[in-house]
């Protein structure tokens, strides 16, 4: 709160600086892929953009278009904002990718970013959150949790996104329980909560104590909540949704993201960069810890999480074995963002293959 | 493979199929009575969001029920006046209902997203319930589950023993000589859609209050279409209604288990199961029968006493 | 008040209709933008004039209209002939996945034939995917209408199945989208500035090509028969399984057509959710058109023009999403009930009938 109002002393202390520039605030569009009723994803970017659009006040002026189709309706949207006069338009889901790139061509003199993909230009940048590092920590508490030891994890699509959480949950379980399983169900949604549930309740059936999931709704964890086991949320503090299951949440703060950005472009100091920020800058944090998790592995996961702020750790550091037991990572070395952006094998103690 | 495995499958292949039997129920009796309702999604969803809002505000899953059932038939209204008092094409008043039942269920719902609710729990009933194979599967389900059997109960000996299901399906084979004989085929028509309004708004109860007890936006994900293209598989009768909701239930629970074993299939070709599943056996169906359809052969088409 | 039927259907109501249906929407719509405290006036113009107030707006609005417009002309004659098919989603998903497939194979390879040959493999690949409903139709007797949606499904899993697997583009990152077509695979821009392609010709040309068989051909009469009575078209037997056979792959040619114009031209790729809807929203576009060709191509701008003027308000206005499904709802509802106006009129107490100058059932006083 205190930081808050520093920042908006702060930029307004830029702004008198500025003097003229008080006239026009800048307008700033997002592009949502689902309804913000998604409870999920879009949900999560769109408290991002209260959260900014309170902090700056009249600097900035924001709107949002939802349910946009990753087909050939989002370029119109895109294209209609930036010759709506917005400045700095934020795309949020990976299929915007290519429509954002064409769309920027044809408007030079708007700021675009995009969430999740690996393309920039002139005036298009990307970003996205470490989520992996909440996932880990996560994964520690899930770990320490199984007695079958085997944790469930429902996925949407087995895209890199996925697959690179799916691998940080794991070796965070096996920092805890070094006998740890996992298997994995995709449902091939981003939201259907009944599919989600039937998903979850089929891990369960197959021995899974402790359930994870990458999709949008919170029915994960109401199906464990019913079945007297654990579950992890993701995106948001999914406690209300089974408090007695609920052992922690993996969570995105996007609003820290488009703060940094916005202001960029206020200072007019933006460049095209490839954000990605994690625990360290606050982009991702985990929920608290359920009272039922032991002392001492909430000290390690605390522990873990301060060195992953401080650098000293990092998710992906060696030894690392695939499925097969071939070393991927040695020890002493961590995967670079490169390698972790186009993540398709699966670390060992996970079951299945990744469908191909 | 253990009993009690099996009987979880069963429990869970229960589960799933229960939104779409009751959908599936209140299409065959509107379709029975000649009319062709494909508005289905957009009433599990209106359904859905005002029995959240309602458990949500009184903080009574009963009232949350009541409420869905009642949104369900309330805009089924819509649908019964425009189709079954204008004569509008079916089809097409069936589609524009469903369209408006998304607006309408994501603009009311809008303030609801990411609240919860305690949800119904499920109920054991005592000696029943330890049954092996199956009693977790049909005696330890939750008030709605109970709810949809007894429907199905009520419906089956209707649709088979009773002198109103003879008059249901007398408007909807011929509506012109029911007509004649003195019955009041468009009242009759205007309550199996209500009927079936209340259904498919029930179905959106159970998924928003015991299912999965939260409001999103799209929550049916398409359920409404598949009840009906179930009740067509049925060929409009309701046991095999009931056999069709549970093959599809199974089939959608089995892709998912044969995930977690790890078959290396993808899984986007598993998905295909449950909808190849409904082919193959309707084609074998429409074989054994060598009859042909036995949709209510005035299906869809308007009535008007005037004629 | 009561209603009557008429001796025959007043030709007035059947162009006053649609106008008086358009106006009670705009009222409705007007007050529906008043209760959610936004001036209705502009409102009004956000939604329906201001994303058609340019060259800009209206080739937008041509892009959304091309596929919609492709897919209802092979429907309308399906209707027609009452053959069911609501299976234009999944036509149009598979020759995607087909089209896509070969413009990835084509995209070393230059020619003028090219671009023909992707058009025909998308027609052909429709053709198939609605060939298997006419196959369990004539020869299985499973119902179309079952067929067809569990058809739209498996369809789309195909797809999801292409994407993520054999089709993913190998510089991508692993993520589920197709390499970027070639420019010589994608479908000639009308102009550099905008995104329309000459598939809007090839929609019109087809439209003008039905209208004429359907008013000039045995063939058209043969539909119209069989749409009209059953009884009739069961009695000329094989003949009806041919017209079954090639009502559907027809319509699967032409949503095949569609799905060209959009893989080939805006989205340029294959991504796991091409299929906006094209398939579901060409069957209102059928109905609102009341299956006649002019009818669904009024009824194609007007429905696009209802989702471009929805993203319209929420960019201006900020309004939410679920704003575009009330109206189109409303508007279908309007329509719909105003039909009744064709074949009957509105009789007050006391008054009489209501009379309209052309009506032809004057003379018969009730």
């Amino acid at each position: 709160m205190l930081l808050t109002r520093l920042r908006q002393t702060l930029a307004l202390l830029a702004l008198v600086a500025v003097g003229n520039a008080v006239a026009e605030p800048l307008k700033v569009g997002f592009v949502y892929v689902s309804p913000v009723g998604d409870a999920g994803w879009t949900y999560m970017h769109e408290q991002g953009r209260q959260i900014v659009s309170e902090e700056f006040g009249d600097q900035i002026e924001t709107s949002f278009v939802e349910g946009v189709a990753e087909g050939a309706d989002s370029e119109r949207v895109i294209r209609n904002l930036a010759k709506s006069g917005y400045d700095l338009i934020f795309t949020t889901s990976f299929g915007y990718m290519n429509p954002t790139i064409k769309a920027a061509k044809r408007f030079p003199r708007t700021t675009f970013e995009h969430a999740t993909g690996y393309k920039m230009a002139k005036n298009v940048g990307n970003y996205m959150t470490r989520d992996h590092e909440a996932r880990y920590l996560a994964g520690m508490v899930a770990g320490a949790m199984s007695k079958t030891d085997v944790l469930g994890f429902v996925g949407a699509f087995p895209i890199p996104e996925v697959i690179r959480g799916i691998n940080a949950y794991m070796l965070g379980a096996q920092q805890t329980n070094p006998d740890i399983k996992m298997k994995v169900i995709w449902v091939n949604t981003w939201h259907d909560p009944a599919r989600e549930r039937e998903a979850a309740e089929s891990l369960m059936l197959q021995g899974a104590d402790v359930l994870a999931m990458h999709t949008d709704s919170p029915a994960v964890i109401q199906a464990a909540e019913a079945n007297g086991k654990y579950a992890t949320g993701f995106n948001s503090d999914m406690s209300a949704y089974g408090p007695k299951a609920h052992l922690t949440s993996a969570m995105q703060h996007w609003h820290n993201m488009y703060r940094a950005k916005i202001q960029a472009v206020l200072d007019g100091s933006w460049k095209p960069t490839s954000v990605w920020h994690g625990l360290a800058e606050g982009a991702n944090d985990i929920a608290p810890i359920h009272k039922d998790v032991p002392e001492p592995i909430v000290a390690l996961v605390e522990q873990h999480k301060a060195q992953i702020i401080a650098g000293d750790r990092s998710v992906f550091q060696g030894p690392i074995y695939n499925q097969s037991n071939t070393i991927m990572v040695s020890d002493g070395q961590q995967m670079t963002d490169a390698e972790l952006l186009k993540f398709n094998w699966y670390v060992k103690g996970i079951e299945g293959k990744i469908p191909q | 493979m253990d009993i009690a495995f099996i009987d979880n499958v069963l429990f869970a292949t229960v589960r799933t199929a229960t939104p779409l039997l009751l959908v599936a129920l209140g299409v065959m009796i509107s379709e029975r009575s000649g009319v062709l309702n494909l508005g289905q999604e957009g009433m599990v969803l209106v359904g859905a969001a005002l029995a959240f809002i309602a458990a949500y505000v009184t903080g009574n899953m009963g009232w949350g029920i009541i409420a869905g059932a009642f949104a369900g038939m309330l805009v089924s209204v819509l649908f019964a006046f425009i189709a079954l008092s204008l004569m509008a094409n079916q089809v097409a008043t069936g589609l524009a209902l469903t369209i408006f039942g998304t607006g309408l269920s994501a603009f009311v719902g809008a303030d609801y997203v990411g609240q919860s609710i305690a949800g119904l729990s499920p109920i054991s009933i005592p000696l029943l319930s330890s049954i092996p194979f199956i009693g977790k599967a049909f005696f330890a389900q939750d008030i709605m589950v109970y709810l949809s059997f007894c429907l199905f109960g009520g419906l089956w000996w209707l649709m088979r023993a009773t002198r109103l299901g003879l008059i249901i399906r007398s408007v909807g084979e011929n509506p012109e000589a029911a007509h004649a004989l003195g019955y009041p085929v468009r009242k009759i028509r205007y309550c199996a859609v209500l009927f079936g309004g209340a259904m498919a708004g029930l179905a959106g109860a159970y998924l928003s209050l015991a299912y999965t007890p939260m409001w999103s936006e799209g929550i049916a994900a398409g359920r409404g279409w598949i009840a009906l293209a179930l009740v067509v598989f049925a060929s409009w009768r309701a046991n095999r209604v009931l056999f069709g909701a549970w093959l599809f239930g199974f089939a959608s629970i089995l892709h998912l288990l044969l995930q977690g074993y790890g078959y290396a299939i993808s899984p986007n070709l598993l998905a295909m199961l449950p909808y190849l599943v409904t082919i193959i056996v309707l084609v074998i169906m429409m074989q054994r029968k060598q009859g042909g359809s036995d949709a209510p052969r005035s299906l869809g088409r308007p009535f008007s006493p005037s004629r | 008040m009561r209603i009557e039927k008429r001796l025959q259907p007043s030709r007035a109501m059947v162009l006053l209709s649609p106008v008086l249906a358009l106006v009670l929407t705009l009222i409705a719509g007007a007050l529906l933008f008043k209760m959610l405290g936004h001036p209705a006036g502009l409102s009004l113009y956000n939604y329906f004039i201001n994303p058609i107030s340019d060259w800009y707006g209206v080739s937008e609005l041509l892009v959304k209209v091309t596929p919609l417009l492709l897919c209802a002309i092979g429907l309308m004659l399906c209707f027609k002939g009452k053959v069911w098919n609501i299976g234009a989603e999944g036509q149009f998903i598979f020759a995607a996945l087909v089209s896509g497939y070969v413009s990835l194979q084509l995209m070393a390879v230059e020619g003028f034939w090219v671009l023909p040959v992707i058009i025909v493999a998308g027609a052909l690949a429709g053709m198939a995917w609605a060939a298997i409903a006419a196959l369990l139709k004539t020869h299985f007797q499973a119902s179309e209408i079952l067929t067809t949606i569990m058809l739209n499904y498996i369809a789309l899993n195909l797809l999801l199945w292409g994407v993520h697997g054999p089709l993913k583009d190998p510089d991508g990152y692993n993520f589920p989208e197709s390499a970027l077509f070639a420019d010589h695979t994608l479908l000639p821009l009308l102009s550099e500035d905008y995104r329309v392609t000459v598939a809007i010709y090839i929609a019109l040309l087809m439209l003008a090509v039905v209208w004429f068989v359907l008013s000039k051909s045995i063939f058209g009469f043969q539909i119209r028969v069989m749409g009209e009575s059953a009884g009739a078209a069961k009695f000329a037997g094989y003949k009806n399984r041919l017209l079954v056979w090639s009502l559907l792959l027809f319509s699967g040619a032409m949503a095949g057509v569609a799905a060209v114009s959009e893989v080939n031209g805006p989205v340029g790729q294959l991504i796991p959710t091409l299929n906006l809807g094209y398939g579901y929203a060409a069957i209102i576009v059928v109905f609102m058109g009341r299956m006649h060709p002019i009818g669904i191509l009024i009824a194609s701008f007007l429905l696009g023009l209802t989702y471009v003027g929805g993203e319209m308000v929420q960019i201006e206005q900020g309004m939410p999403k679920s704003i575009v499904g009330l109206f189109q709802g409303m508007l279908l509802f309007f329509l719909l009930a105003c039909d009744l106006l064709i074949q009957y009129r509105l009789v007050l107490p006391g008054f009489g009938p209501i009379r309209l100058p052309s009506d032809r059932t004057k003379q018969v006083a009730s």
